[in-house]
């Protein structure tokens, strides 16, 4: 059965509501595709605002991926803003996917990308416009399978009522993988229903399906067990890993928006993973190990991309740039090609070395030098021990003199707050050591016209990472804390006015907390809270603390536990952890172990350059880190 | 700069959403995507030298649209109109290209015909409303600006306003796909508005209309520009501000006997040739 394009009745909606544009798709290199042609079809959702959904890398991965299988059809759709909410819902006008404006419901599978727990309730949002029942349970033939994927989805506890699915990791092949199962299955006849596409899927090891585990508990609220409750269905579900990403040069073909979005450049990824080893740091420990792009597969990507975009920057992504094996030749060899092209380069600098100026000066070859940014995160040398941070303060204020010395007038540096074991004087660090930086600075450049801005992000702890164990900082010490900082450096007559202050009140990070490291049970905060009225969590504005606390009060009434207990708590080594079940490869050992390192300030070196030190991932994934160099160098493009 | 093109392009249907932000950015990847040699200002951050004249409000499309864009070499207007035309997004198109004969092209850009589409409304109703509108001397309305509540006259900027009846307006439509054929009446109204300053835009004249007349349509309008360009007294329409640059280029080509190699972006030709009227 066809489907009819929402279009004419979203239409005379749109001149009511603000930056129409966000929702009318179009963009270049989209792709429509015809509805009865495709066996199954996706719609992607990534559940936050257009403009931050749109430039996310993951989606238009798999957005492209999903296409370009014969007889599969790929679809966007974001979250509506309130006003056009609040149109729809007067107008009887369902979710509809921007490409071709299709229902949402109409697909096999809606797949939404979770790059943070701030967007679930952005995806009842969806459902409840879509008219896909909230409750996995209560779904029927009619509707799509719910699937989360994305960081966030390494602990789906917290959203587990509301999908189907999950699936932890790089999504290129498990998305092509699922599609095979469920193109099989509807050439069948769908046999078996709804349950057995999720019992397929599920018995394969390579998705979550919730309701095929029975949790329960101890008295006291603790977890006591997570079990499958179907034969067949694995004890654990596996994490994937894309091996070799020169196979994967993904996006070929990015979308360009005609609405302006957070991001306004081409992105390349020159590698995933990251073995540094950052003790907080989630996205480090989950994407393991490191696997590089080749210099060769990012200069021609770097040349596809500017060319079927037009975009003016080109940004190499990963999460830590400087580490890739020929970053050096990359930046070069990219600055040389498109100098004179009015193409700028970019590159997230967090490593805290000599080197990186070194990189940040080819890449701004063409005159401007305003910022430049380093990550410490730590205040004290004690607390940079604790995170396995390992940036000496001699190391930093060196890094950051060169910078001046050679012509950046402004460097940011970059901290948390809250971090385990954390006391009054290891923030009040942050104080001496911007000073230091600013007097250094005033010394080697001879002059006062330099700044340094100081921001401070509150640490959350994560699951799958050494940190999952620990006690929560709670509100009112970060931003105790917080204050007292700011009131210290606004008090210097001699460095203050130097130095600016970035930071956000630590509430916000208490219902990541939550969200981060819940349970099943926390599905009906996320519940309350969306009824309450609860949308864009991620946005300040509005983003409510007392919704959350309130919502939070009562939807855990009767179950003995509450806010405190999922953030502030510290756990003990045999507590049966939520995500416990689902294997992100990292050895739980050796977590605990790691855990219990950092309380005594052992630090941890990076295992691509020093011998394994057993995390656990490349012999439980079957991986294997893949980093040059390669040797080679490029040369100039004839025609750009 | 060595050549300096002035483009009019229509913004279509789905894109009438765009803001003028989002259609300047569109252009200038379009024109990065198509090889087009644009001149850069100078400075620490270079702007391609492209000029907008008059952009018509987000939510509105438009068949009449301009911008001048200046090049590092000459090119022959008729390809750089196919070569732009190709890498911009479907929706928005140019249309044609002419070298700049020289002045200020948005100096030319005296007025506007606007075509309203007003579902809903009854023809003999807007005509009503039409006529009460231009009885008036002065039909004062009030709108929300940047600065705050403005209140200006929309009477006078207006020119010409007839109601074409029921069917389908020429020029581009909305995308309207799928959308069922039904018997709602549908007035359109044509506007020919004076430019002036604070701007009076169709919706504005609805307003008056509303005001003088309560007429209310109960759907958004629909709202097209078909032209820009200086107003023609004698006749109460409007002309085509290219016109000038042709008759200048069409002067240079008899003066040199020959016309620009049919699309060689490459050939360059020393100097800047903008005649100087």
């Amino acid at each position: 059965m066809s489907v009819e394009s929402l279009f004419p009745r979203l239409e005379p909606l749109l001149p009511r509501v603000q930056k129409p544009i966000q929702y009318v798709g179009g963009e270049l290199n989209s792709t429509v595709k015809d509805w009865d042609d495709a066996e199954v079809r996706w719609a992607l959702m990534y559940p936050d605002a257009y403009e931050v959904g749109l430039p996310n890398q993951g989606v238009q991965i798999l957005y492209e991926i999903l296409n370009e299988l014969e007889g599969t059809l790929a679809e966007r759709t974001y979250a509506v803003w309130p006003d056009l909410e609040a149109l729809m819902r007067e107008h009887g006008v369902p979710q509809f996917t921007v490409d071709a404006h299709r229902p949402v419901r109409a697909f096999d599978v809606f797949g939404l990308s979770f790059s943070t727990e701030l967007g679930y309730t952005n995806m009842l949002t969806a459902l409840s416009l879509a008219g896909i029942p909230l409750h996995a349970a209560d779904r029927t033939e009619e509707d799509p399978i719910v699937l989360a994927g994305g960081h966030a989805a390494f602990n789906p506890e917290p959203i587990a009522d509301f999908v189907d699915a999950a699936v932890l990791g790089d999504g290129e092949q498990i998305a092509i993988a699922i599609t095979e199962v469920i193109r099989e299955w509807k050439a069948e006849g769908r046999p078996g229903g709804r349950d057995e596409l999720l019992l397929r899927l599920a018995e394969s090891g390579g998705v979550y399906v919730p309701k095929f585990y029975d949790v329960d508990y101890h008295p006291d609220g603790r977890i006591q067990r997570v079990a499958p409750n179907q034969p067949g269905v694995p004890f654990r579900v596996h994490k994937h890993t894309v091996m070799d990403l020169d196979e994967w040069p993904y996006p070929k073909k990015p979308l360009v928006p005609l609405a302006e979005t957070v991001h306004e450049r081409f992105s390349v990824e020159i590698f995933r993973g990251c073995t540094r080893g950052c003790r907080f740091c989630q996205a480090g420990m989950i994407t393991r190990p490191v696997r590089e792009r080749s210099i060769t597969t990012v200069a021609a990507m770097v040349e596809n991309g500017v060319r079927e975009s037009g975009f003016n920057e080109v940004g190499l992504l990963s999460l830590s740039s400087a580490d890739h094996s020929e970053i050096g030749e990359i930046a070069k060899g990219l600055a040389d090609r498109y100098e004179g092209t009015q193409t700028s380069l970019s590159l997230p600098s967090t490593r805290v070395d000599a080197f990186n100026i070194t990189l940040a000066n080819e890449f701004s070859r063409n005159g401007r030098r305003s910022g430049l940014t380093f990550a410490p995160e730590g205040g004290s040398e004690r607390m940079r021990k604790v995170i396995n941070k390992m940036v000496t303060e001699e190391d930093l204020i060196r890094t950051v003199s060169t910078a001046y010395s050679q012509g950046w007038r402004q460097v940011k540096l970059y901290f948390m707050c809250g971090l385990p074991t954390e006391q009054d004087e290891d923030v009040m660090a942050i104080a001496d050591l911007a000073r230091k930086v600013i007097k250094a600075g005033r010394e080697v450049t001879g002059t006062r016209d330099i700044r340094c801005t100081v921001s401070i992000g509150g640490f959350v702890p994560k699951p799958h990472t050494p940190f999952q164990w620990a006690g929560q900082t709670d509100h009112e010490t970060v931003d105790r804390r917080l204050r007292e900082l700011r009131d210290d450096l606004r008090r210097d007559k001699e460095y203050g006015r130097a130095i600016g202050f970035r930071y956000h009140d630590g509430k916000p990070s208490i219902v990541e907390g939550l969200l981060s490291r819940g349970d099943r049970r926390v599905g009906r905060v996320v519940q309350a809270v969306w009824e309450a009225g609860g949308r864009f969590d991620g946005w300040s504005e509005h983003f409510s603390y007392d919704r959350w606390m309130e919502c939070a009060a009562k939807a855990l009434a009767d179950t003995g536990v509450d806010v405190d207990w999922y953030t502030t708590r510290e756990r003990d080594e045999h507590e049966v952890l939520p995500w416990d079940h689902l294997d992100a490869g990292l050895d739980r050992e050796w977590l605990w172990q790691d855990w219990q390192d950092s309380l005594s300030d052992v630090e941890v070196e990076d295992c691509r350059w020093t011998p394994c030190y057993d995390c656990g991932v490349c012999p439980t994934m079957g991986t294997e880190i893949q980093i040059g160099p390669t040797g080679k160098k490029l040369l100039p493009l004839t025609v750009i | 700069m060595t050549q300096r093109l002035r483009v009019r392009y229509a913004k279509r249907g789905r894109l009438r959403f765009t803001s003028h932000r989002d259609i300047s950015r569109a252009i200038e990847r379009a024109v990065r995507r198509a090889g087009i040699p644009v001149a850069f200002s100078a400075g620490f951050s270079p702007h391609p030298k492209i000029s907008y004249a008059g952009a018509a409000p987000t939510g509105v499309a438009s068949e009449a649209e301009y911008l001048e864009i200046g090049l590092t070499r000459r090119c022959d207007p008729q390809r750089l109109r196919a070569d732009l035309d190709a890498s911009l997004p479907p929706g928005l198109d140019a249309l044609d290209v002419v070298e700049s004969g020289g002045g200020g092209l948005a100096d030319r850009l005296h007025g506007s015909v606007w075509l309203v589409r007003l579902r809903g409304v009854r023809p003999a109703d807007a005509a009503d409303a039409v006529e009460r509108f231009l009885a008036r001397e002065q039909v004062e309305v009030e709108r929300l600006t940047k600065k705050g509540m403005r209140r200006f006259d929309t009477r006078q900027a207006v020119v010409g306003l007839t109601v074409e009846g029921a069917g389908e307006p020429a020029g581009q439509e909305p995308d309207r796909r799928g959308e069922e054929h039904d018997s709602t009446p549908c007035a359109i109204l044509r506007m020919v508005v004076r430019h002036v300053t604070p701007a009076v835009r169709p919706d504005d004249v609805l307003a008056g209309l509303r005001l003088v007349a309560e007429l209310a349509p109960p759907s958004p309008p629909e709202v097209i520009r078909l032209a820009q360009g200086p107003l023609d007294d004698e006749t109460g329409g409007l002309t085509d501000p290219l016109d000038f640059d042709r008759d200048v280029a069409d002067s240079r080509d008899d003066e040199q006997g020959t016309v620009d190699g049919a699309g060689e972006c490459a050939a360059s030709v020393g100097g800047d040739v903008a005649a100087d009227l």
